[in-house]
């Protein structure tokens, strides 16, 4: 081969690898979005059949009950306008808490209970997931807001 | 008055650091040798500066001057002192602190490491880094500030985050900023270059030592924080895939990326340009993962908001170094060159195989951390991107890098031949794929993964020890000894790194494929078993520690009716911010974790609980900690030395400033 020939396959050779491995990347990525929604989408059945997705809201007081097993626990995820019922089975992480914001990733059953595989509450007592106060922030926009008790930090 | 003085210091250190970062630099452009001798003394005072806003901050830590409002947020009468000094870079402002300092320290290095660089490239460095500094302490002083005083003075402190009061993470920020930071002179190095316009062997080998002790300080820095979520958080994984993660992960893979391109251009003067590049690359990582990290964006993008003078100031910086070097890099590149040409089958072209295959994994990271964010900031709605995306992404981006590691290493500099590669591998690649194709079913349980993650790893092991073998054969010498000692450390120092990414990944493995993971509800007395253990549960009792009250439970585990171990693990309420946190109990052996948790309290004393059985979860972190002791043994390497020693006898005379020691 000629240096110019060489050269020439060389980068050949790059762009293809390249070309792979881009769409190995973008491929795997787009099947693995992860989209979040808000309970007013659910209830209004804006959210995609049979395809995992987040919910974030406020825990609402009062709704956490916890099966026999001690790990199967039922709690309502709302944003102040809509319910959602959760089924959730294994340990909550520690900062969960009734009327505190909390994110859960997981699908919608056909009963339109949301069952969720993952719950997420972090850091500090006075963080709110950031999705979760969106949601309650877009649902007081919405100027629908029944209570007025609640107060949106972000 | 304490702190004023450090804030005092933080001013002087700002005034030091915009004469280092002009003077000097235009004294080297102009070849005025007494312009480029401010650079010492100007980094040398500004090291002392920082270093006492530095103690100021601790001793007001340490005295409790809750008028502080940094201390008052991150500290509280009832914190212990380790914990309230390492509170110190607890927050926001007070890591920018660390991240100065440590800056600093690094010129300090520089200083008194750099006795062997011509003047000009030694002012140009240090100049890049008080550019560097200047804009951090530019920072610091106007819109975060740590000294910043709270009148009138709390009664008492809000307490550092409960999760951060651990000895895990005393050590981790400081491992993590001492390798960001570190790649600020391998950063300084390629600017220097750039400015200079001479990018010859000499350059990179000056590089190379001051790189990897980065590297291994961000690899034994990740590492830390690895193991402290595995632990800490209580649902026992070690990597999440969390863009906080992930923003400390890829200066990681461009730093590895950069020193293996480095060693081309310090054996072959070949990949200069990319070289350059990438040690601009890896810096702005390490720029953006300290923002990321550390101004919230990534926990909010609201973050900006709130502060959106802070949110401007680091777009602005980020801009500013990343696209001024970016823009130098265009100017001045081509007057670089490219270096020599090699084969398609060559040391050289692995070694950019290796390189594209590292920066197209660091770009899928930066594309699945970054893209939510842009997503949200243009208001196009709410996205996450999951461990599913990075898993599938890095096994087969990484595999053809890990074999490549095995043959690169054999292969010939220029021109390798195909023929005699595979002669001399074929053992190993034989052995590897019947050992991994078997093993699986030994152990129990046979998946393609299990068998590819056990294939790689043998086959970096088996690799490893040919190229030994091979090495040895061809060194003259009567007895083995002397033939052993005559090989370089830094090549050991390969050999062991490379070793070190064979154990992680047996690690890596085993954990995902053999874990057992079970959440159970738990009564007094109730025992269950996994993995051959059983634990039984022996109730948990209530106890008082300095800041926290606790439930601890025990748990007695025996395998066999013979009794391991007695583990007591704790669910802590802090009460300051009257969180709650999960202390996992992990009893650690070579082979295996078990780790248990609790989780809620439920009727009766009973519990709902963790229980996992890790088999060699330890080896991941090992493996992390001999890639370190391998970047360690490489820079103790006598080449180094011996190449500063002949660069000095060879440097003209005119080079020197007058009073510049000569050694």
């Amino acid at each position: 081969m000629t240096p110019r020939q060489k050269r020439f396959s060389m980068i050949g050779l790059g762009l293809v690898a390249l070309g792979i491995a881009s769409a190995l990347v973008l491929n795997a990525f787009n099947s693995n979005l992860v989209f979040f929604f808000t309970p007013t989408q659910v209830a209004n059945g804006e959210v995609p059949k049979g395809q995992s997705f987040r919910i974030g809201g406020m825990v609402e007081a009062g709704t956490l009950t916890r099966e026999s097993d001690g790990l199967t626990v039922h709690f309502v995820m709302s944003d102040t306008v809509k319910r959602v019922p959760v089924t959730y089975k294994g340990i909550l992480p520690d900062l969960f808490k009734e009327g505190k914001g909390a994110v859960a990733q997981g699908r919608l059953s056909s009963e339109g209970t949301f069952v969720a595989s993952e719950v997420l509450a972090k850091h500090d007592e006075n963080y709110m997931p950031p999705e979760a106060a969106e949601a309650m922030a877009k649902a007081k926009a919405a100027g629908k807001q029944s209570s007025k008790t609640l107060v949106v930090t972000p | 008055m304490i702190p004023e003085i450090g804030q005092f210091a933080l001013i002087l250190a700002l005034c030091v650091a915009a004469v280092q970062g002009t003077v000097p630099i235009y004294g080297a452009a102009s070849g005025n040798a007494s312009l480029m001798a401010v650079a010492k003394p100007a980094a040398r005072g500004q090291f002392l500066l920082v270093l006492i806003a530095f103690c100021c901050l601790g001793y007001a830590f340490a005295q409790k001057d809750f008028s502080v409002l940094y201390v008052a947020a991150n500290a509280n009468s009832k914190l212990p002192l380790h914990y309230r000094l390492a509170a110190i870079w607890g927050a926001h402002e007070g890591s920018l602190l660390l991240w100065t300092f440590i800056l600093t320290l690094w010129m300090m290095a520089v200083t008194l490491f750099s006795k062997h660089l011509p003047e000009a490239m030694r002012a140009r460095i240090l100049g890049v880094m008080g550019l560097v500094s200047l804009g951090f302490l530019l920072f610091m002083l106007t819109v975060s500030n740590p000294f910043e005083r709270l009148i009138p003075a709390a009664p008492d402190g809000r307490d550092l985050n409960p999760l951060l009061q651990d000895p895990g993470m005393v050590m981790h920020p400081p491992m993590l900023y001492m390798g960001y930071v570190g790649f600020s002179v391998a950063f300084a190095f390629a600017i220097a270059a750039l400015l200079g316009g001479n990018l010859d062997a000499a350059w990179a080998r000056w590089s190379r030592p001051w790189t990897t002790v980065a590297w291994c300080f961000l690899t034994v820095g990740i590492a830390l924080g690895s193991g402290w979520a595995y632990y800490e958080l209580g649902w026992g994984g070690w990597w999440f895939w969390d863009p906080v993660e992930n923003a400390s992960f890829m200066p990681w893979l461009a730093g590895t990326a950069l020193i293996h391109s480095l060693a081309v251009t310090d054996k072959r003067g070949g990949f200069k340009v990319w070289t350059v590049l990438l040690a601009i690359l890896a810096f702005s990582l390490s720029l953006l993962g300290t923002f990321l990290v550390r101004s919230g964006v990534l926990t909010s993008v609201h973050a900006f908001a709130t502060d959106p003078k802070r949110g401007l100031f680091i777009l602005v910086f980020l801009a500013i170094v990343i696209g001024g070097s970016l823009l130098l890099y265009a100017w001045r590149a081509p007057r670089v060159g490219l270096g020599g040409g090699f084969d398609l089958v060559s040391r050289e072209a692995m070694l950019l195989a290796n390189n594209v295959l590292l920066v197209v994994a660091m770009g899928s990271v930066l594309l699945g951390t970054l893209y939510p964010l842009f997503l949200d900031a243009l208001g196009l709605g709410k996205i996450s991107v999951g461990p599913p995306y990075f898993d599938t992404v890095f096994v087969p981006l990484m595999t053809p890098a890990i074999f490549l590691m095995g043959i690169g290493p054999l292969a010939q500099w220029k021109k390798a031949s195909v023929p005699s590669l595979a002669m001399q591998l074929r053992w190993a690649f034989g052995a590897s794929v019947v050992t991994a194709l078997l093993l699986p079913f030994v152990l129990g349980k046979w998946t393609p993964l299990l068998s590819l993650g056990l294939l790689l790893a043998l086959w970096i092991v088996t690799t490893a020890v040919i190229n030994v073998r091979e090495r040895l054969t061809h060194l003259e010498g009567a007895g083995l000894l002397s033939r052993l000692a005559s090989v370089p450390r830094s090549y050991w120092g390969m050999i062991l790194a490379h070793c070190g990414i064979a154990v992680f990944i047996v690690g890596v493995t085993m954990v995902k494929g053999f874990e057992v993971e079970q959440d159970l509800r738990m009564n007094v007395g109730e025992s269950a078993t996994i993995g051959g253990y059983t634990f039984q549960f022996d109730g948990a009792k209530d106890f008082v520690g300095p800041n926290y009250i606790a439930a601890r439970g025990t748990f007695r585990v025996t395998k066999d009716g013979r009794e391991v171990t007695i583990m007591y693990p704790e669910k802590r309420r802090y009460m300051v911010q009257s969180q709650t946190m999960t202390e996992a109990a992990i009893d650690s052996g070579l082979l295996r974790d078990l780790y248990v948790s609790l989780g809620e309290p439920l009727d009766a004393g009973a519990w709902s609980v963790r229980l996992y059985h890790k088999p060699f979860i330890d080896w991941i972190w090992g493996g992390c900690l001999i890639m370190a002791l391998g970047g360690v043994l490489a820079i103790t390497d006598r080449r180094y030395r011996l190449a500063w020693r002949r660069e000095q006898e060879a440097a003209p005379a005119v080079s020197q400033p007058v009073g510049a020691p000569i050694v």
